[in-house]
């Protein structure tokens, strides 16, 4: 098996009574995308939000089983959450650019995160993290201009700048897409191809043909149970479930 | 049929009346607190002390307590008042306890002001021996306007959006930083219009310093906080009722100094709550 970037083993989670998921089982590899896929309410979005502990917000959840990044159980309570969060970053729905310029937007999680940076150490984050998104010749001489007021394509690009300049590994994108239009979600795409050279990424999405398009491997979730999981051609061209093959041929809603 | 335009109209027209009911009044109050005080201001009523039993002379001693005592509350409210509700929006759980307390606080901020006074008396210049002094006042007045300060605080801190705090802590900020660096600087504007409407109370009320630090007559400047002090709601309250002859204009004189000074305050965070405005949108 090649190297496996997360490793769930037996996930369980609850919201209060509420099981959101059900004993998953499953593997992330490093530089390859992964999409999520299922009906709304099967616990994509709680899976994504597990693998950088920000299910610790909301009162009344609890969980059991393991997640492994880099073979480090990130349930274990030597776990530091500032590094993980620094390691796994999230890219959400609405794009969420603080209220701040672009610049600073950029340089927000570096400057908090080492003292006494030099201006150049800082210019040169923001045009690495620009270029990266490919932003950097459209924004260049515009980076003291507040991010709120550039287009949603830009601030979701911004987003994802945003989390380059602390120095992920892993990325996870909770339906990306889903505020633009059918032109900036094909540059995203194609950014996150771009992208997964470097990241491991996984991508929660309603679109199946955004799935299909970008992702190497697919998971199906239902009622917070991980059904099937395997590359993206199988999953859509042979699922061995029969639920997976009723959701994909668009049986469910 | 029933005309919606006639409805709308009408509906309008008491909207207006209602508007107006509100405005005309205050209106009048500030007109004729202008027309009838503002011969009195000159240099000398604004920089000089009473005289011949605060019949003559100016307000300076006045102006000068109330402005200690208006700083002085609110240097002692505004920190704890907003660490308070950092505390009671951001960290504490949600339940019977903490509900209790947000209730007892909007509750606080709606008890008659004497009773301030009464509690300022007892703790402060007795129990803790500060005396009747600007130390007492300024605390006094400080704890009436905490529960204001607490709770649009609180307010302006849970308008800031959840996704500016999501996005903060992915990045692998802390919870403290994100507090920090991005709620606090975004609920700065909602903070100072609760310091405003404390400002404004804490600088008109007369009962909390009954007791705790006004002097009746005090001809010369307080030279440290465990001084008395005069202050511009006393002495107003003094001059027109318990000493006989003094001029209409004096009185008038005073209430416009004092609505001025509160109506400056108010200006001043306006701009620069407006200043924030301009900068911030969401
Ligand atoms: N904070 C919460 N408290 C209680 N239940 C929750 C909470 N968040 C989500 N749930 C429940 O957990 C289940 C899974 O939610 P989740 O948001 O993970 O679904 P999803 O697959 O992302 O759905 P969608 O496609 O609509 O985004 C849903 O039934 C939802 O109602
Ligand atoms: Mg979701």
């Amino acid at each position: 098996m090649i190297s496996a970037k997360i490793a769930i083993k037996n996930l369980n989670l609850w919201y209060s009574d509420f099981q959101a998921l059900k004993n998953v089982n499953t593997t992330f590899v490093a530089n390859k995308i992964s999409a999520m896929i299922g009906p709304s309410g099967c616990g994509k979005s709680t899976l994504l939000r597990t693998f950088d502990r920000m299910n610790d917000l909301i009162e009344g959840v609890r969980v059991d089983g393991q997640i492994l990044i880099d073979q480090e159980n990130i349930f274990d309570p030597k776990m530091d959450l500032v590094k993980l969060r620094k390691k796994v970053g999230m890219v959400f729905q609405r794009p969420n650019p603080f209220p701040l310029s672009i610049y600073e937007n950029i340089v927000f999680g570096e400057r908090i995160h080492k003292s006494n940076l030099k201006r150049d150490q800082l210019d040169e984050s923001v045009e690495i993290s620009l270029k990266s998104v490919l932003l950097w010749e459209e924004l260049k001489d515009k980076l003291k201009k507040p991010a709120l007021r550039l287009s949603l394509e830009q601030k979701q690009r911004l987003c994802i700048a945003r989390l380059i300049a602390v120095k992920p590994e892993v990325l996870l994108m909770d339906e990306p897409c889903s505020a633009l239009d059918p032109q900036a979600t094909a540059r995203i795409e194609e950014l996150m191809r771009e992208l997964k050279n470097k990241y491991t990424i996984i991508i929660v999405t309603h679109n199946m043909q955004q799935a299909a398009r970008v992702s190497d491997d697919t998971g199906f979730m239902l009622l917070g149970e991980l059904i099937e999981f395997g590359h993206t051609q199988e999953i859509f061209t042979a699922p061995k479930d029969k639920r997976t093959e009723d959701y994909i041929t668009g049986r469910y809603g | 049929m029933r005309n919606p335009y006639r409805t709308q109209k009408i509906a309008f027209f008491f909207l207006l009346i209602a508007t107006l009911l509100i405005v005309i009044p205050v209106g009048i109050i500030v007109l004729i607190i202008i027309e009838k005080g503002l011969p009195a201001i000159s240099w000398e009523f604004l920089s000089d002390i009473p005289r011949k039993g605060m019949r003559a002379g100016g307000i300076f001693p006045a102006i000068v307590g109330t402005i200690y005592l208006v700083s002085g509350a609110i240097v002692f409210a505004l920190p704890i008042g907003v660490l308070a509700a950092i505390y009671l929006s951001e960290y504490a759980k949600d339940n019977l306890l903490t509900r209790l307390i947000k209730l007892a606080i909007v509750n606080l901020a709606g008890v008659p002001s004497v009773v301030y006074g009464l509690f300022g008396l007892a703790l402060f210049v007795v129990f803790f021996k500060f005396g009747a002094s600007i130390l007492s006042g300024s605390l006094t007045l400080g704890i009436m306007i905490l529960p204001i300060i607490i709770t649009t605080s609180r307010e302006a801190l849970e308008s800031v959006p959840y996704s500016f705090r999501e996005a903060s802590l992915s990045l692998g900020v802390s919870k403290w930083q994100t507090i920090r660096h991005i709620v606090l600087p975004n609920a700065i504007p909602g903070i100072l219009t609760g310091t405003i409407l404390g400002l404004g109370r804490a600088a008109g009320e007369t009962a909390p310093i009954l007791f705790t630090v006004a002097a009746f007559y005090l001809p010369q400047l307080p030279s440290s906080i465990f001084d008395q002090a005069m202050a511009l709601p006393y002495h107003l309250y003094v001059i027109s009722t318990q000493v006989p002859n003094v001029d209409e204009k004096t009185r008038y004189g005073t209430a416009f100094v004092l609505l001025a000074i509160v109506l400056v305050m108010n200006l001043i965070a306006i701009i620069i709550r407006y200043q924030f405005r301009k900068k911030k949108k969401w």
